[in-house]
């Protein structure tokens, strides 16, 4: 999805770092440098990523050490096989994201006893700084949020323990006592729902303004 | 399972829901099943975009600096491999190889597709095939029973390159074993056959004087349930 990339929020610009000579590239050409072995273009990747990887990887893991072990894995996973990646199969944003997930899942398959508590429950050592978020952030965190309220509370239910819980389909089947095949068209079906309506127009340009004024 | 249902694993791989064994079955499917190939795309854009409906806190500002940091040493100790060198012959007896792994590896590489994501496919992936040919102690032993090669680097890691394999049986897998004696047999690769070249880097050292051998498979099975239909001895 090319709108993460582009544009820049002009307020995001102000308080970058000194060494920003990537900032205007394309997700994709910065994994093109970075199969090069550019760190500035890895650096870019971590400014754009690295919050967003970071808050998936927490809510799976519920443990600010782990959820930063998930991301540095990841991102160096990226540095690794940067040279194997196909833009024709999927965004650099999505490749990222898989690779996130899959390592926070990995972890959090070996400490069990994490993902039966409620994600609210746990302590967090820091309290969510909206202020520090980009409002292109907060507006596709709105986007999501409002498409997961319009699946079914089944579907809903089987996409989150699935993703945010790490459960495997098998796994689900038995804690919700439904039949494999029920769980597996949840996900399907919802899952399927899910991407028809984020596909849906992306925001329009006086959107940004208005949410940018709003922050 | 039948090939219906395994079509109906594709949301469930993109969410991560997938056991090890479900995984590699279905990853086995995708290789050759283009549909499903095209779903998953789509359903991983999706699966993504999850992780912002999260509420959650900064990450430390150090964790970028550790990021850099190890990237950067890694670089350091990064054997370079020169573009162009798995071109030219490498060793005399992995050269032929070599050839064949220069043209198909494009191929290959852009087949790979959820495999992109993957971390395990990552590490034994067309880089480990790279190497192994930049190696010029690499060895080159003829498959029995198929067109190919097995290619051992110094290391004893190796890949199996075979031509014009045929796919399996339709709803089946191909897996390749590594074995000290003939007997007891590790998994080592499950994987299907590619137009032209299949280059199918194995996940476990080739013991000296080991054999790799291939057997047609269901699923992916902890050992070989039938005879091998061909092999690789380094004796
Ligand atoms: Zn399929």
């Amino acid at each position: 999805m090319t709108v993460l990339a582009f544009p820049v929020p002009a307020h995001r610009v102000v308080k970058m770092r000194i060494r920003k000579e990537h900032a205007h590239l394309s997700d994709e050409a910065l994994v093109a440098l970075v199969a090069r072995s550019d760190e500035a273009a890895l650096a870019e990747l971590y400014d754009r990523y690295g919050r967003i990887a970071f808050g998936l990887a927490l809510r799976v893991l519920r443990d600010r050490t782990l959820a930063e072990d998930a991301v540095q894995d990841a991102l160096l996973t990226v540095w690794r096989s940067a040279t194997r990646f196909v833009p024709e199969r999927a965004s650099a944003r999505t490749w990222i994201l898989t690779l996130v997930h899959r390592r926070a899942v990995d972890l959090v398959r070996r400490e069990q006893h994490r993902r039966t508590e409620p994600y609210e429950a746990i302590e967090l050592s820091a309290a969510p700084d909206s202020t520090d978020e980009t409002a292109l952030l907060s507006l596709e965190r709105a986007r999501v949020q409002e498409a997961l309220k319009k699946l079914s509370d089944q579907q809903r239910e089987a996409i989150e323990l699935a993703y945010y819980g790490g459960f495997t389909q098998s796994e689900l089947a038995e804690r919700l006592g439904e039949p494999l095949g029920t769980i597996k068209s949840r996900m399907f079906n919802g899952l399927a729902r899910l991407r028809d309506m984020l596909q849906e127009a992306v925001p329009e340009e006086e959107e940004w303004d208005r949410t940018r004024s709003t922050t | 399972m039948g090939q219906d249902a395994i079509h109906d694993l594709t949301a469930a791989y993109a969410l991560n829901a997938l056991d090890a064994h479900e995984e590699a079955e279905y990853e086995a499917h995708l290789g050759r099943c283009a549909g499903c190939r095209g779903e998953l795309a789509s359903f991983q854009t999706t699966a993504a975009s999850l992780a912002y409906a999260v509420d959650a806190p900064a990450p430390s500002p150090a964790l970028r600096d550790r990021i850099l940091a190890q990237a950067k040493v890694e670089r350091s100790n990064l054997i370079e491999f020169p573009r162009r060198r798995w071109l030219v012959p490498v060793a005399s007896g992995a050269a032929a190889a070599a050839a064949v792994v220069a043209v198909s590896l494009g191929l290959w590489a852009a087949s790979l597709s959820s495999s992109l994501d993957d971390e395990r496919e990552a590490r034994y992936g067309q880089e480990r095939v790279l190497a192994l040919m930049a190696d010029p102690a690499a060895e080159a032993f003829p498959v029995n029973g198929a067109q190919g090669t097995l290619v051992v680097a110094s290391g004893r890691e190796g890949a199996l390159i075979l031509q014009n394999l045929k796919a399996a049986p339709e709803g089946k897998i191909y897996e390749a074993w590594v074995s000290r004696d003939g007997k007891e047999m590790l998994r080592a690769a499950t994987f299907v056959a590619r137009g032209g070249a299949t280059v199918v880097p194995l996940s476990r050292p080739v013991p000296a004087g080991g054999l790799v051998a291939v057997t047609v498979e269901d699923e992916p099975v902890d050992e070989p349930t039938g005879k091998p239909i061909f092999t690789a001895d380094t004796a």
